[in-house]
Formats: C-alpha cells, structure tokens, sequence
C-alpha cells in the first residue's frame, strides 16, 4: 500500500475532475436560474479538495501496485459521488438533504437511474443537465476517462481500468497500449452519443433535452428531465430511436471498435453474445406483447408500442419508462425486472451480471448434464467457438455467489427499515444491477423510503457498478495486512 | 512503431519491455496464457493467445498494420511459418525470425523474398557464443562490443589500483600512449553511477571504465588501467546445451577445454564432436569433487552456461573459492544480474541482453548498422551512418565539436572506409562515413535518431 502515491493520484483526478462542474455553469448563466452560485460553489469546494490531498505529495512518484487499483477506483467512485452531491445540496433547488443528494449523486455516477426527485419538470435546466451529465460521464467509466487524458498513468493505469471494466475477461485490449485503448472507447462513446442526440432533435424533442437524454441513453443511465420521463414525449418516433440506441449501447464497445475500423457490421452478428442478448429479447418480446394483448391492457398497436419500450429500457438497464410496467398483468413485471439481471454484454455500458457470465453459467450447467451422460468426456465451454479458460469460469462462479449472498443480505436489511417484500426485493436489485426504477413502492422514484436504506441501496449501486469484487475485497482483512 | 512479437519467452519478454517503454505499439503473442498475464501486468502491452503462425491469430494480433514482426518463439518452424504468414498474408515489411538451427542456417538460398521471407536472422546461442569468445580474447574486459565488421571495439574494464593511469586526469591518457595508439573514453560508471568524461576527469580505482579503439589498441589500452594480465589458456565450461557445445567447439582451437554436463549421453554425444585435447566430463558442475578433479585451482576461466540459473550462480561461486581465476555466469533473469555480479562472480551474462542489441538495429530509425545495449539496457552503443550532404543531414560537413549532440551522448570514433579514426574535436564527418556514439541515458536516443535521419531534400 502506498499511500502518498494513491492521495496524489487522488488529488489529480479530483482536480481534472473538477472541470466537470463548468458545463452546468454555462447552461445556468444561458437559462439564467437559481443554481449557478451552488456550482461555483461545488467546483470551488472539489477543486481545493483536490489541491489538499495533491500538494503535500505531489513529488512523490511510485509505480501504482494491483492493490493500490482497487483502492484508488473505489476512493474515487466514493469521493466523486460525495463531491457530485454538492450542488444538489447547495442549490435551493432541490436542496436536497446530505443523504438524498449522495444517493442521487451516486444513482446518477453509477448510470442507475434511481432518483429521490419529485417535480423534475420545475427544477433549475442546470440541475436536470447536471444530472445527465453525471450519469454520462459513469456510463464509459469516470477512471477509462482519466486513463485517457492524464498519460502519467501509464502502466498503473492498466490496473485501474482493470478495476472498473465491465464483465469478466478484464485483460483484453483494444490497442497495444492502455492510453489509446481508453482514449479510442472515448471516441466510441462520444460519437454514439452525438449521433443519438442528432436522432431524438430530429424526432422532435427540442435541443436541451436531446442532448439530456442522449448523454442518458448512451450510458444506459435512464435519468430524464421530466417526471413522465420519455412518456413525456409521447411519440414513437422518439421512442424508436432510443430503442435503438439503447440496443446498441447494450453491446461490447470492442464490438462498435471492430465495426469502425474495419468497417463491417457482420461481426455484430456473429459475436456470441450479441446472439444471445437479440434471442432473449425477441423472445421476451413476444410473450410481453402476447401477454399484454391477451389481458386486454392496451390495444394492439399500443402493447407493441410500450411492450417493446419497456421491454428494452428495463432489460438493457437503462430504466426509462414510457408506461408504468409494474402495474402489468400477471408474471410481466417480475418477467420484465427478472432480465434486468442479465443486463448488457461485457464491456458496455449496461448493468446487470452481463450477458456472457449469465452465457457462461448457462453453459457450465449444460456441461454437467452432457457428463452425467458421458462420465469421461472431456468438454470445453465454448463461447464463439473459442474455448473458454476453466479459471474464467470458476471466477463467473464466485461472482455469482457472492452476489446473490450480497442481494439476500441486503434484501433482508431494507425488510428491517419496514419495507414490503416486493418493494425491498424489487430496489436492491435495481439498486445492484444499475436499473432505476423497481416494483412496489419504488416502482418510480426512492422518495419514500428511510434514509437507511438509502444508503444500504447506495452501497448496492456501487457494488453493482465495480461489479461488486473492486469494492468488497476492500472490505477483507486479507487485502489491509502488511 | 507497431510491432508483434511471437513468443513470451525470456527474449520475447525482455524485448517487449525494452521496446514498451520506447513508446513503441507492442503485442506479444504466446499459447501460453501465464506468461502472457505476467508480462501484461507489469508492462503496457496487448497480449493474443494462440499459436503464432496461425493468420488468424496474427490478424487478431494486428497483422494488417503492423511495421515488424519478431518472432523468436521456441520454435524455428513456427517462426519461419510465421514470417511467410506475414509477408504472404500481412506484406509486414520487417520480419525478424530467430533460427536456432545451424542446419537451416547455413543454406543461405533457403531465405529471401522468393523463398522464406526472413529479413533479419537472430540466433541468441550465437551472439552469446560470440560474446564470450570475445571477452575471452581480452583478459580483463567485462563487456566487449565490435563495430563496422570488428575494426572498432568498445571495451568496459575496471580499473584497478597499480594500473598506469589511475588516480590521473584523462588528458594525461594520450601521453602515456605511442603515437600510432589511440583511444576515446566514452563513459565511466562510479558506483553504478555515470559519469560524463571531461579532460579533467579523474579515473579512480573500481571505476568502469568504457572505452573505444581500433581493434589492435585494445590491449594496449587495458594496460592503462590495470596490470595486464596474462591471456587466458584454460576453460572450464559448465553445461554442455547450446552455447556450451558451440562455445566448446569455438575455442577448442586456440584454448584448453573441459566441458562438464550431467547428462551422460550428451556427454557421450559431444565427446564425439570435439578434438581429442578437449575433455568432455560427467558429472554435476556443484560437485566440488568433481571440480576439484578438473583441476579447477589452475583454470583461467570457468563459465557456467547451463540452462537453470541457480545452478549457475552457485557453481561458478563454487569455482571462484576453489580458486578459478575469473568465472563468468549465464544468467536468464534479468533480476538476478544487477544481483550478482560483482559478488564473487565476475562477469554475468544476459543472453537477452546481448540479443536485445541486434533488434534495437532494425527498430531504429535513421540508417543504423549496429546497435548494442550496455549496462542492462541503460545504455546503448549506436553506430550509425552518415548520409546527404552540408543542406540535407545534421552531422555531415560538421567538425564533432560543432555536433550539437544531446546531453549524455558522445561520439566515440569514425570509421571511414577502412580507416579508423578516434574522435577528436577537429575530424569533419563526411558523407557514409560510419559514426559510433555511446548513449548514457536511453531517453535521449530519439534526438540522435533525428540527428542521422537526412531530411527530405535529399531524394
């Protein structure tokens, strides 16, 4: 452990980070309103935090351990969240308490989409662009961006993405060389969202939310600057389009790389994982749209119409809502927030356990069965036709494990604030699998419940976003002894 | 510069380290997938597993674009396979290949465009051979590198109390010498430290002294620092593999040899190979016993060349208590190097390292005939050529002292033609003349690259 190293580290990144607070500063001089001194404030208060933890150390330079990876990702998560409370509370506008703020903060950080937040519609236009804004900077990963532009990384920064990357082949590269790696994901990333902007202007919604709720959809974080969220809009064009997009965003970024730069679109379908995320999703199309008219709840054309829209929103983790799809018929809502499990693939930028360790496990099972036929067959998993490493597999296995013990524990904490089953079952895992919205009480927004639970859902946020080892192996005696 | 190497191994490794932190694109392809993770986490590299002549494999790699492949997996077929691979499929313009085989190697039509596309042989086995032959030829030296085919040497040596020159300023170097000697000093280490020379610079006892000459100088030269020491007449070489059995074979003509490995058909094997003076011995290199039976006590030098490095380190100790004069030990982890010479082992030996030298030729740019890596790759020897006239090149036309060299660098001699001459501030560079300059600090290698490169005008 190497403490001077992770406080400048630190320091750097909260001062870049900093920056981050000057484009709500502009919408709030254009739109005149109420929160412009609490983000001078806010970048104030982060950048000198920054310079204190920078200044005392700022010459010591110390090649950054695994170890030191997974504290400085998981610090910085904690601090940017805390910092990212500030205006929320500094504004009038919500004003919103310490716990309410960080848990928005966090919610928005970790692209879950969870918000404490009543009356979007009259909030100040820089706190609803701050908020999108949040979440758009989670959504690639605030460390891949800081690998990105701060080279004096270097080869520390391969452990820090290796930290915050999504799924569970961490080592795969891009380009020979991490900076470019990031950088290259950046570029991805930006020009999905300018496309995705360009897409809802031309659809109707105006400027200022086009560009709010590309930088949601792109992250699959699913805030949005009205109550009604994309119902607001009413319209299938604007539906369609986020659809779309947020399909696309659900996919191995590695996947958009190989599509740009050797420009063919074939590999999408061949890739394993893409196969199976369009199967399921076809699949749990029909039988939501059967289902919905079957029960007589919508017409025809409008089952199709919010039956897909939900559908994708809730499976791919982004969590808009055109409809309220907790309300639906029957085994619907748990058949909808049950795909939310699985969420997006490896390397996206959707929640969930991932589509390839959900492959994975599908597959480990199936080999069982196939050896209780033929005892002393020798069966490799494949996935894509490559052979999967047995190690790769039996870390899908922990992974699973503790996260269905972490769930369980957490359900059984939000039980003691008082929740009901559904509502408390229903937020840890939109809570953990970065969703938003969940059933029950919490079917729309976190408003109602203690400020426990806020957060123990905080926590499950953060467990869910660094996909839950980053964060817990902070948590064992092993990783602090000497 | 975009490169692929095929094999994680120790070469492969080390390579990708070197070439890694020169801001080079790296991509180290192995089967197998530890290496691959080790060498992930400590460099900044991408790394492809799978077999190294698969097309596939080596367009996941980046075949399409890469600007040179080096492939030194264990393997010759493998490599050769995956140069035709490149050039066939890829048209990658450089491809390094290393051949351990003499068999191939010595059928010189088997390569080339039309045939197997190998632009660049590398066989570690015989650049470490060549290695030691060479400090072998010079009693005292503990690193020996050749220039413009041999006619220039640099030599380390440690200066040693009673030695002419030590404990006196460098300008004095040239008084002491007979007209027709003369010599450079490029560099000079102070406890691990170096030291830019000045004419005013003091050599001290134990400094490592680097210096350049004509070939017929060097010995001369030495005399200056330290007593000269009588040549060497016999060897005892540990571990009859690879460079044992070659180094065995190189010598046998002009030293004694004893040759010892465990391996008893092996031994049976060499002993048919090699003259009848040369004794081949079976045993255990550690077995005091035995060493003692080889009459170790009489040896001039003991190299220990088998492949396990534990096994080195302790027989050449071993050796150097029984009384063996010099001992000189292979070692593979580049760790243990820094480690271990200097106590009780006199000079270790990296084959990595004296392989490294040959690539770093081909990596870099400018027209460079010969590249070696000095003290574990911190500092390099470079002989580069001289193009262009007065307008186009940086150097040609220019008097070295008007050479506006980067800090840390110093032009040790010119060869021109076939003339040797030592670099002194009023020779004038001409145009292909052969320039050899001593980096200390390997930052500064890109602005003497840029110094040799010829500026577009010229085509």
């Amino acid at each position: 452990m190497h403490p001077a190293i992770i406080f400048r580290i630190l320091g750097i990144l909260l001062m870049v980070f900093s920056i981050a607070l000057i484009p709500p500063i502009f919408i709030s001089i254009i739109y005149q309103d109420s929160a412009l001194g609490a983000f001078i404030s806010a970048l104030g208060i982060t950048f000198a935090t920054g310079a204190f933890f920078w200044y005392p150390v700022r010459n010591r330079r110390q090649e950054l351990r695994t170890r030191d990876g997974f504290v400085v990702t998981v610090l910085f998560w904690l601090v940017l969240a805390l910092s990212g409370s500030l205006p929320l509370m500094l504004a009038d506008n919500p004003g919103l308490s310490f716990t309410d703020a960080f848990f928005e903060s966090m919610s928005g950080w970790t692209t879950t989409g969870a918000t404490v937040i009543t009356g979007l519609d009259d909030l100040p236009q820089s706190i609803l662009f701050y908020r999108q804004f949040l979440q758009w900077l989670g959504g690639m990963g605030i460390i891949v961006l800081a690998v990105a532009i701060l080279p004096m990384l270097g080869i520390g920064g391969m452990q820090l993405y290796r930290a915050e990357t999504p799924g569970p082949m961490k080592d795969n590269k891009l380009t020979p060389r991490i900076t470019e790696t990031a950088k290259t994901l950046w570029y991805i990333y930006l020009a999905l969202t300018i496309a995705c902007g360009l897409g809802y202007w031309f659809a109707g919604m105006n400027l200022f939310d086009a560009v709010c709720h590309a930088f949601s959809t792109i992250a699959i974080g699913g805030f949005s600057t009205h109550d009604a969220s994309m119902g607001h809009f009413d319209s299938g064009l604007i539906e369609s389009v986020a659809m779309f997009f947020m399909v696309i965003s659900a996919f191995n970024f590695a996947l958009h790389f190989y599509a740009w730069r050797y420009r063919s679109i074939k590999h999408y379908l061949a890739d394993a994982e893409v196969k199976a995320l369009l199967i399921v999703l076809g699949v749990v199309a029909c039988i939501t749209v059967f289902t919905l008219i079957n029960t007589h709840s919508y017409e025809a054309d409008e089952a199709v119409r919010f039956g897909l829209f939900e559908l994708v929103s809730i499976a791919t983790t982004t969590g808009f809502a055109t409809a309220d799809f907790s309300l639906w018929p029957v085994f619907l809502p748990f058949l909808l927030f049950f795909l939310a499990f699985m969420g997006g693939c490896a390397g996206s930028t959707g929640g969930g356990l991932k589509v390839i360790r959900v492959l994975l496990i599908y597959k480990q099972g199936s080999r069982e069965l196939k050896r209780l036929i033929h005892p002393n067959a020798v069966i490799p998993i494949r996935i894509g036709g490559r052979p999967v490493e047995d190690r790769i597999v039996e870390a899908v296995w922990g992974f699973f494990s503790v996260y269905l013990m972490l769930y369980l524990v957490m359900t059984v904490l939000l039980l003691a604030t008082g929740l009901d089953f559904v509502s408390a079952f229903s937020a840890v895992g939109a809570c953990l699998n970065n969703l938003g919205p969940g059933l029950g009480a919490v079917a729309a927004q976190y408003g109602e419940i203690t400020d426990f639970a806020k957060w123990v859902l905080s926590f499950a946020m953060l467990l869910g976003r660094l996909e839950i080892f980053t964060l817990l192996v902070l948590l064992t005696p092993t990783f602090w002894r000497q | 510069m975009k490169i692929i190497i095929l094999g994680a191994g120790q070469v492969g490794g080390t390579l990708a380290e070197h070439l890694a932190i020169e801001g080079n694109d790296i991509t180290v392809v192995d089967t197998d997938s530890d290496r691959l993770k080790e060498l992930q986490n400590r460099l900044d590299i991408r790394t492809v597993r799978g077999k190294a002549s698969f097309p596939d494999v080596l367009r996941l790699a980046g075949g399409d674009d890469a600007d040179m492949l080096v492939a030194v997996t264990n393997s010759d077929e493998v490599n050769m396979m995956a140069c035709q691979v490149a050039h066939t499929v890829f048209k990658t313009p450089t491809k390094i290949s290393r051949i351990r085989a003499q068999e191939y190697t010595q059928y010189k039509e088997l390569f080339g465009n039309q045939a197997i596309p190998i632009d660049v042989f590398i066989s570690p086995e015989q650049e470490v051979t060549n290695y030691i032959k060479r400090l072998l030829q010079y009693p005292g030296s503990l690193e020996v590198q050749a220039f413009a085919d041999n006619k220039v040497m640099l030599v380390g040596s440690k200066a040693y109390y009673g030695g002419p020159l030590v404990g006196q300023e460098l300008k004095f170097l040239r008084e002491h010498l007979t007209s027709d000697v003369d010599t450079r000093v490029a560099a000079i280490y102070r406890r691990g430290e170096a030291i830019l020379p000045q004419a005013s610079t003091v050599i001290e006892v134990d400094d490592e002294v680097f210096f350049i000459a004509a070939k017929k100088d060097i010995r001369t030269v030495m005399a200056e620092l330290r007593r000269s020491e009588a040549p060497y007449k016999r060897v005892i070489i540990a571990g009859g593999g690879n460079i044992g059995a070659r180094l065995a074979l190189a010598l046998e003509p002009h030293y004694h040899v004893k040759l010892i490995d465990h391996n008893r058909p092996r031994c049976e094997r060499l002993s048919e190979k090699v003259k009848s003076k040369t004794i081949i011995v079976n045993g255990s290199a550690t077995d005091k016993e035995l060493l003692l039976e080889a009459n170790i006590e009489n040896t001039d030098v003991f190299c220990a060349l088998t492949n396990d490095d534990e096994v080195n380190v302790m027989s050449s100790m071993l050796a150097k208590q029984l009384g063996a004069r010099k001992v000189m030990t292979l070692i593979n982890k580049a760790q243990y190097v820094d480690l271990v010479q200097g106590q009780g082992i006199d000079i270790a030996i990296s084959p990595s390292q004296t392989t490294l030298g040959s690539l770093l030729t081909h990596v870099r740019r400018g027209d460079v005939a010969s590249v070696h890596s000095l003290r574990r790759g911190a500092a390099e020897a470079i002989e580069a050529i001289a193009h262009g006239d007065k307008n186009t090149s940086k150097v040609v036309g220019l008097r070295l002292d008007q050479v506006n060299l980067p800090e840390g660098a110093t032009i040790g001699a010119i060869v021109r033609k076939s003339q040797v001459l030592i670099a002194h501030g009023d020779v004038v560079i001409e145009s292909d003349d052969h320039v050899i300059l001593f980096v200390l600090d390997k930052k500064r290698i890109p602005e003497v690259e840029r110094l040799f490169q010829v500026e577009l005008g010229f085509f």
